[in-house]
Order: C-alpha cells, then sequence, then structure tokens
C-alpha cells in the first residue's frame, strides 16, 4: 500500500502533467472521419496540436472555435456555431468532438443547450453526431479527459438494446486507456483474432494515427472506429476495458446494453497476461493457442536473462496512474525497487502501486527525490531528458509525449511479446549505460567507507547542488 | 483590462510597419489582425507569442501564470539555443486549480515567484499572464510590482493573455513589456563604437553563431540580441548600442522603432538568410555604425569579409547547382521568410513554382514580385489539400514549409525540407546557405522516393493480371476493348487514359515520358511509373487499334 501525497508547493516546476482538454480530443482521434475541436481561445489548440504532431509524426485534425477576449465577455455560442458550421462545409466529417477548456469552463457555457440551439437551427446537421464533453483545464490530467470521453462517446452513440438484433458472442468490445500506443492496439487485435474473436477497438487510434500513409488527403482523422460500429457495440457478447480509467466507460456500456465487462488493469508482465489469455480461453472456448504458450516460454526466458539488469535497481517513474501501476509493477515484479513514483492525477489505483509513496506532483519532485534516493533509473515521457541528463541515469521513455525519439506510436507493451520486447528496451539501456559511465577503474573502492554510494554522478558534488545552471 | 486594450490599440498603430501606413483610418482602428474564423484557424495566441518572443532569454525564469494547459502542453518545444544558462528551459507554471479560480490565484502566484528565487534564484522573472487569470481580474502588474520591491529582483509582467489576438500581436505585446520594465534600466560595463543590438532574432538550432564568428571578426560587439542567447543584464543595458539590426520583421518591428525614438538608435531591416542578403546586412551594419561615428575602415573591412565569404560560399554551392538546376519548389511559410528564402533558393539554381505570402507585408509581396518574376504564384491562403494536390500532381518537387504541413508533403511521397522553428538545422549566414542546398540536395537526391513511388506487389500483380485478360478480350470484340483502353486512367491527377497516350506514343513514335508528357495532359508525377511501362510494353493491340 502506498501513501497518496501532493506537494505544498506553489509552483509546479517542468509539469509531468498535461490538461484535460487534449486528452478529450485525443480521445476523438480514434474515431474514423472524426474532427476533434477544442471550444477555448486558439492557444488552447496550437499547443495540443504541436504536441501531438510531434509525438505522432503525423498530420493531426484539431480545430478551435477560436474565443477571443470579447467573445469570452459575451458568451461563445456564435463561435460554437460557427467553428461546426464551417467543420461540416470544410472537412465534411463523420463526427465532431468537442471538449470545453478552462477558459469557457470559466464563463460558465453551456455547451450542451448551445448544440441544442444549433441542431435547431441548422437541420442539415441532424445527422452529424455532434459529442460534446467538458474537459476544464484547472481540473484533473490528460487520462481524466481521455476517461470522460470515451464514457461520453459510449453513452451519447452506442445504441441500446434491440430486440430485433441479436447478440453475437465472437465480438468482443475493447475500451483501452490511453496510456497504450497504436502498436498495443494492433498486437492486441492479434491476440483477440487468434481467439477466434472479433474485436471492436473504442477508440481505435491504430487506426488513425498508426502512421500508415493513406490514399487521399483528408484533413479529418483517417481512419479509427466508424460511427457505425460504435452503435453497434451493444451486440458483443463481452467489454474488454484496459486500465482502471476505462472502467467508467464499461460500466456506461453496461447499463446501456446489458454488456458484460472486465477490467485488466494491467497487461505488461507474465501475471497480468496469464489471467487475459485464460480469460479470452474461457469466453471463446478456445484452447491457448500454440503461438501464446510459446510466447510465454520467451518472455519468462527473457525475464531470466534481464533479471542480472533490471534487478537491484532503484527506479524513479513519473507517469500517468495507469501507466504507473503497469509499469513499475512489471519492473518490480522484476526484482527493481520502485524508489520514486510521481504521477498527475487522483486514481484509485495508485495506492496500490508497490511503493512507500506516491507523489502527485511534477517534475522537480521527480528529479530532487532521484537524486536524494540515488536512484539509477529513470522512466518517463520526453521531458525528463532535462532531469535524465542532470541526473546522470539511464532514462527511458514512456508515456506521451515522446517528442525526440522516432517511433512513439509503436511502443509495446501488452502482452507477452509486448512485454518481453519493453523488457529487453530497458535492459539494454542499462547496460548501455553501465559500459559507458560506469567502468571500473583501479581506484574505484577506493572511497570512504560508509558514503552512501551514487553509481552514476558519484562524482558530482554534494546534495545541495543544483545543477539549473 | 482597459490599459490593456489600449496597449493593443497602441500596437495596431505602428507607424514603423509599411502594410499599417496604406491603411484608411477606420481600417487601421480594426486592427491587423484578421478575425479568426472558428473551425478553420491555425496558429498559437497571443501567449504563445509573447512567450516565443521572450522564452530565449537564457537566464531568465519564464513564469506561466494559468492553469495547465498553458505551460504544461508546451514547454520546451523549441530549438533555441543557449551559450550559457539552461535556466529558460525549466517550465515554472502556477497550474491553477478550481479553488485559485474561485479565490484568486494572486496569492499563488506571489509564492511562486519567492520559491522560484529561493530555489533558482534568476537573474530576473517574466511572469505571463493567461486568459484564465485575465478573466478572474488577477492584477499581475501589482503582483509583479510588490514581488519585485520585496525581493529586490526585477519581476517583469507579460501582460497578454492568449485571447487578445494572435502569436503576432503577442509578439509585439512582449516587446511591449521589454520596453516599459527592462531597456534602459542598467548600464553596461563598458561600450564601443561598435556595439549594436540584433531585434527579433532566436537563435533557433544556434544559427545566430554561423553569423557571430563573422561579427567578431569585424569587432562589431552583440550588445543585446532580443532575444536569441540573450541575458537579463545585456537587454537592461541594450540602449547604450549605437545600431540596431531587426531580423525578423513582422515580430518586434515596435522595439525597435521606439528604441529609435527613445534613445536614438538607428535600425534597419535586413535577413541573414541567403548569400546577397548576408553581404547586405552586414554592409549596413558598417554603414549604420560608420555613421555614428565608428572609424571609416570598418567599411573597407566588411568589403573583404563579404568578398571572401561569398567567393567561398558561391564555391561551396557550385558543385550542388547541377544537380539542383530546375527542381521546382514550393515554399509555405510566412512574413520575411518568404521573400529572403526565396532569394536563398533562386541563388542556388531552384526554380519556384509558388510561395506562401499569408503573413507578409506588402512590402514583402512586392520583394517576391522583384525577385521571382510577374509570374509569381503568390499564394495567399493555402488550405493542406490544395497543397496535397500540387505536390501529388507533381508540380514540385520539393516542398519548404514549417513542421505543421510536413506531412502533407510526406503522405504525398514528395521532399520535404523545415524552415520554421522547430527545424534541426540551421540556416543562416553564408554557412547556414551552404547547408541549406547540401540538405535540400540530400532530400531531392534520396533513393528512397523511387522506392516509395513503386506500387505495392498486389497493385503490380492486379495489374499484371488485368493486361493478361485484355489481349483475350481485344481478339474477342475490338468495340469493347477500345471501351476498356478508354476508361482506365494512366494518369490521376489530370484523367489521362490508357487509349489517349497509347495512340498518342504510337501516332508520335515517343519513346521517353518526358515526350508522352508533351504530347497528352499526362502529368508524369505519379504515373510516370505506369506511362514507362506502357512504353516497354508497347502492345500489339495498341497498333491494331490506332490502324
Amino acid at each position: 500500500m502506498a501513501i497518496v501525497t501532493a506537494p505544498t508547493k506553489a509552483c509546479a516546476v517542468n509539469p509531468l502533467k498535461m490538461s484535460q482538454p487534449i486528452g478529450g480530443a485525443f480521445a476523438f482521434m480514434g474515431l474514423g472521419g472524426a474532427m476533434p475541436l477544442l471550444h477555448g481561445s486558439q492557444g488552447c489548440t496550437s499547443f495540443g496540436l504541436t504536441l501531438f504532431v510531434r509525438h505522432f509524426k503525423e498530420a493531426v485534425p484539431l480545430q478551435t472555435t477560436a474565443m477571443s477576449e470579447v467573445t469570452t465577455v459575451l458568451g461563445g455560442y456564435e463561435n460554437l456555431e460557427q467553428a461546426v458550421l464551417n467543420i461540416y462545409k470544410r472537412a465534411k466529417p463523420k463526427i465532431i468532438g468537442i471538449c470545453s477548456t478552462g477558459v469557457t469552463e470559466t464563463n460558465g457555457d453551456d455547451v450542451d443547450a448551445y448544440l441544442k440551439l444549433i441542431r435547431s437551427k441548422h437541420p442539415q446537421l441532424a445527422k452529424l453526431p455532434l459529442v460534446y464533453v467538458s474537459t476544464p483545464d484547472f481540473k484533473g490530467a490528460f487520462q481524466d479527459g481521455w476517461e470522460k470521453a470515451v464514457a461520453r462517446i459510449v453513452e451519447v452513440l452506442v445504441d441500446g438494446p434491440n430486440a430485433s438484433r441479436l447478440r453475437d458472442p465472437s465480438r468482443v468490445n475493447v475500451l483501452p486507456g490511453c496510456h497504450l500506443t497504436p502498436g498495443d492496439l494492433d498486437e492486441l487485435r492479434v491476440i483477440l483474432e487468434d481467439f477466434g474473436l472479433s474485436p471492436s477497438f473504442l477508440p481505435d487510434l491504430a487506426g488513425s494515427l498508426d502512421g500508415h500513409i493513406p490514399d487521399e488527403f483528408t484533413p479529418t482523422t483517417i481512419g479509427g472506429i466508424g460511427v457505425g460500429e460504435i452503435a453497434d457495440m451493444g451486440r458483443a457478447g463481452w467489454t474488454i476495458a484496459i486500465g482502471a480509467q476505462m472502467r467508467r466507460a464499461a460500466e456506461v456500456m453496461q447499463a446501456k446494453t446489458g454488456v458484460p465487462f472486465r477490467v485488466f488493469e494491467r497487461l505488461c508482465g507474465l501475471c497480468p497476461n496469464d489471467e487475459f489469455m485464460t480469460f479470452l480461453s474461457e469466453i471463446s472456448g478456445r484452447p491457448i493457442p500454440l503461438k501464446y504458450r510459446r510466447q510465454r516460454s520467451q518472455l519468462a526466458d527473457a525475464m531470466l536473462d534481464a533479471h542480472f539488469h533490471i534487478g537491484g535497481r532503484k527506479l524513479a517513474i513519473g507517469a500517468e496512474p495507469d501507466l504507473l501501476l503497469d509499469l513499475s509493477d512489471m519492473l518490480s515484479e522484476m526484482g527493481a525497487q520502485v524508489t520514486v513514483a510521481v504521477t498527475t492525477t487522483q486514481s484509485e489505483v495508485i495506492e496500490r502501486i508497490q511503493t512507500k509513496e506516491v507523489i502527485i506532483g511534477d517534475l522537480e519532485d521527480l528529479e530532487d527525490l532521484a537524486k536524494e534516493r540515488c536512484c539509477d533509473l529513470l522512466i518517463t515521457h520526453s521531458h525528463g531528458r532535462q532531469a535524465a541528463a542532470r541526473l546522470k541515469v539511464p532514462f527511458y521513455r514512456a508515456g506521451f509525449p515522446i517528442f525526440d525519439r522516432l517511433g512513439a506510436g509503436h511502443q509495446l507493451s501488452v502482452g507477452y511479446r509486448g512485454t518481453r520486447h519493453l523488457i529487453f528496451e530497458i535492459a539494454n539501456l542499462v547496460i548501455a549505460h553501465r559500459d559507458k559511465n560506469d567502468q571500473p577503474t583501479p581506484d574505484r573502492w577506493r572511497t570512504a567507507r560508509g558514503l552512501p554510494l551514487c553509481p552514476g554522478y558519484r562524482s558530482s558534488a554534494g546534495a545541495t547542488e543544483r545543477s539549473v545552471a | 483590462m482597459s490599459s490593456l486594450a489600449a496597449r493593443v490599440q497602441d500596437i495596431f498603430n505602428e507607424p514603423g510597419c509599411a502594410k499599417n501606413g496604406s491603411k484608411s483610418e477606420a481600417e487601421r482602428r480594426n486592427g491587423c489582425t484578421k478575425q479568426l474564423r472558428p473551425g478553420s484557424a491555425a496558429g498559437g495566441c497571443a501567449f504563445d507569442g509573447a512567450k516565443v518572443a521572450l522564452q530565449p532569454f537564457t537566464d531568465v525564469a519564464h513564469l506561466v501564470h494559468g492553469p495547465i494547459a498553458c505551460e504544461g502542453n508546451s514547454w520546451d518545444n523549441r530549438g533555441a539555443a543557449s551559450s550559457g544558462s539552461d535556466l529558460w528551459r525549466t517550465a515554472f507554471t502556477t497550474d491553477l486549480s478550481e479553488t485559485d479560480i474561485v479565490f484568486g490565484g494572486e496569492k499563488r502566484l506571489c509564492k511562486s515567484i519567492k520559491e522560484i528565487i529561493d530555489k533558482y534564484d534568476p537573474s530576473a522573472i517574466f511572469v505571463y499572464q493567461t486568459c484564465i487569470p485575465a478573466m478572474i481580474g488577477d492584477d499581475i502588474n501589482a503582483v509583479c510590482k510588490a514581488a519585485s520591491r520585496r525581493f529586490s529582483k526585477p519581476v517583469i509582467p507579460i501582460n497578454s493573455p492568449g485571447f487578445v489576438g494572435s502569436k503576432n500581436l503577442g509578439n509585439k505585446l512582449a516587446g511591449e513589456a521589454l520596453l516599459d520594465y527592462v531597456i534602459g534600466t542598467r548600464e553596461p560595463d563598458y561600450t564601443t563604437p561598435y556595439d549594436i543590438n540584433l531585434i527579433g532574432e532566436y537563435n533557433l538550432s544556434g544559427e545566430l553563431w554561423q553569423v557571430k564568428p563573422l561579427l567578431d571578426e569585424l569587432g562589431v560587439r552583440i550588445l543585446c540580441c532580443i532575444s536569441g542567447d540573450g541575458k537579463y543584464r545585456e537587454v537592461a543595458s541594450s540602449h547604450r548600442a549605437r545600431a540596431s539590426m531587426l531580423v525578423c520583421s513582422k515580430s518586434m518591428i515596435n522595439v525597435a522603432r521606439k528604441m529609435e525614438q527613445r534613445y536614438g538608435i538607428p535600425f534597419f531591416e535586413g535577413s541573414f538568410y541567403g548569400i546577397q542578403d548576408s553581404s547586405e546586412s552586414l554592409r549596413q551594419i558598417a554603414r549604420l555604425l560608420v555613421e555614428r561615428g565608428a572609424p571609416t575602415d570598418l567599411l573597407g573591412r566588411t568589403e573583404t569579409v563579404i568578398a571572401r565569404e561569398e567567393a567561398w560560399a558561391w564555391g561551396a554551392i557550385e558543385p550542388y547547382k547541377p544537380r539542383i538546376e530546375g527542381k521546382k519548389a514550393l515554399l509555405v511559410t510566412g512574413g520575411v521568410k518568404s521573400w529572403s528564402v526565396v532569394a536563398a533558393l533562386q541563388e542556388a539554381g531552384l526554380e519556384l513554382v509558388g510561395t506562401s505570402v499569408k503573413k507578409s507585408t506588402k512590402e514583402d509581396k512586392e520583394r517576391i514580385k522583384e525577385l521571382m518574376g510577374h509570374e509569381a504564384h503568390m499564394i495567399e491562403d493555402m488550405t493542406p489539400r490544395e497543397m496535397y494536390e500540387i505536390l501529388k500532381g507533381a508540380k514540385a518537387d520539393i516542398m519548404l514549409s514549417g513542421g505543421k504541413s510536413q506531412f502533407v508533403a510526406l503522405k504525398a511521397a514528395v521532399p520535404w525540407l523545415d524552415i520554421n522553428q522547430e527545424r534541426c538545422h540551421a540556416y543562416m549566414g553564408y554557412v547556414g546557405m551552404v547547408k541549406l542546398v547540401e540538405q535540400i540536395d540530400n532530400s531531392l537526391s534520396s533513393p528512397m522516393w523511387k522506392q516509395l513511388r513503386r506500387p505495392a506487389p498486389w497493385e503490380a500483380l492486379a495489374k499484371a493480371m488485368e493486361q493478361m485478360q485484355s489481349p483475350a478480350t481485344a481478339l474477342a470484340d475490338p468495340a469493347l476493348a477500345e471501351e476498356s483502353r478508354r476508361a482506365r486512367k494512366i494518369c490521376m491527377c489530370n484523367k489521362v487514359d490508357l487509349g489517349t497516350i497509347e495512340d498518342a506514343i504510337y501516332a508520335h513514335r515517343l519513346r521517353s515520358v518526358e515526350a508522352v508528357r508533351e504530347h497528352t495532359n499526362a502529368v508524369g508525377g505519379c504515373c510516370q511509373r505506369r506511362i514507362e511501362d506502357i512504353l516497354a510494353s508497347e502492345p500489339s493491340a495498341m497498333r491494331q487499334a490506332a490502324e
């Protein structure tokens, strides 16, 4: 059991957190022909857009209602109306996903009412789904925005029970958390299909942001789950939610359609995947395919080979709650000590993380504590690069955004195979770092006894010295 | 709020701006930012602009007073380089929560300033206002004033909340803050007759350092650069410079003009992009300094350096010219970059098929016309779809633009080069120009493009199947064969069918794709390979049909 603390400082330094609205918009990006729209000033969209583009190296659809000072005072109805009409005319989307921002939440725009009015004034929009989710910047974090948006999509777009349409037990709904990459979704799709199941992913980022080259240019998303397929999700035999953040959407699905669900909080590591495979075998009525028996054995072997390098490492990790749980538990099962854990927002899972304390804080907290507690492995998103350089420890990039490395969309962590891959990546980083920085010398052990050894930055001066200069 | 509105009006009334000068009184009052269209707007907000303009000051703590979105979503995303402190890359934000919005965020701001001073002891703190605290009425000017006094440290309010306007307006509001609170507050340790300011230069990818050695050689000292690799002390004492060069004319013209007004520092607009532009800028610097009393030998020394550097640069570009000559480029960028890069590309022998002039002033446009001739294809506002069509239709061999449109080019399998702020190569000065040409050549001559334009194996197989079937149908029914020949499109862009191309090949005895291009409407870009195949196969059915 971990104690959850939040530092009392007034100023966040080097934020780990990103805002709710772009987390919500991210969920809409997994829908086919979608245009996410942030109801706020144009900077809200521009910053988010740049962030996504740098992470995925892809064109990303994201629009703004371009609120100005005056329209903020007068209310945002006209801007929202114009934005919806403009997008409808220019981009011809199949769906528009609208997220509010801090500006429009502070002045209290009633977007639900606005949408009703817009629909009554413009009958041509009758068939265009408009999904609105409230995501103020000043509350929660990226993951919360995603969680709310997916729950809202289920609520608005999934058809209720219909007597004439039978349930199809081979169909499965998958609700992935925002910590899964398009590569992870592809991996899951293959696994499910190998059990003879046909999955519907909501949202399906693997369709839109997996980095494929479309035949034609489209201003909206270039793939993802279609509105029709979402409507039909009530016919599935099961809903699989991945990450605790998706429990809410799964519950909404069950309440609306009666489809039972199961939440898998983790899909990285040996035991979580054993559970997952057993479950798939049960619901499909098929034995676990030979391929996965082999992959399990490969993972076991990878763990044997890598535990020499990962075991005993003091891990400093900063990530959103579900990713934090998944990665830190997997590594602690390999023998690493989760020494510093920082996250962005409240969640039911964080107190179950196998460490003493989880801090809801920023990368300054992560860096300071990592230094104080002599951590020798750092995992966080790309913004950790400055801290990693100062700490001089191996740094594995995980989460969002990863803007200074390629292939962020294809980073794997799920399944036996994905876990194997991830373990090798981290172990190799540790090995490379040791080769480069920690070669034995004749004087290596000539330090005074009793001083704590901080490998990597043993040579740096006292703990009071800050290396910001 | 009223003072901010007045400030915005004041900026719109910029006499130094050529575009503004040509407007009527009423137009001028409306301001220079076009009303943004909700749902089809692009670009950053005024806060973004202010932050971009000032963030390259390296030893300053940049504190963003707002919710997490403003800083959390955007920090550490610019490639400016620093010769000293890394403090500018550390993100500070008050991360306002719901409680702060209800009770006001001033207290948190004040505490944040104290924390930063205690922990990091920066030369100064710049406090950026954002939309939400502006809405709820946090008075950052008052907080900064009080904090400056209490901590005896410059704490500068940058009043540029996002919703007041565009990024460009934010640049200027940032400039105003410097004029109000920073410039002229300190004295330099010493001055020389060769002191200059660079205004609107951000040292992206460290490109300033491609030019600085030449200035050093001439004995010209950059007293202050606003703001690339700048330091607080330098900008505070920048009023003692003898002359200024305005590098990015759009972003900080108000700073240059007001410094001329207040401190009598003459300025000129110049650019270090391109060989001739670099030479011209060096000459102007020398001329202004000599006019302000520097020894006249500076002029001669400058000419010597220019002659040497130009000779070197032309020599270095020479080997690339035959490889690049006649290749067509599409340039999509804003303002000063469009004409300064046009000149640069033409020096390398590239032919420009179009340039965007969305952010350019009337003067910029004139210069483009001068450079590209009257047929210059000036694009006011290009949608990504139009860009894609131009590229896919092989009307351009390479696109140069900012990062946001890069995927339009790459997905059309057309070479692309980043010439905006996120780029990783530096293109300034003589060295930079050679680098740019080298990069263009690298990109154009990559063997990868040929592979990527190849059809996938299943497409090739499908075509082979089709060809195997067509002679059989041709023998069976000539009319049907003719119809299928006319139905099969070869050039997708201009909708030219197989029949037309085959007829042209036979009638004019064509042997190359270029020849086919001349005789038909086929573009020969994405369909180049398909035409090559037709030329290679020259099926007998075609001859029969033509006869």
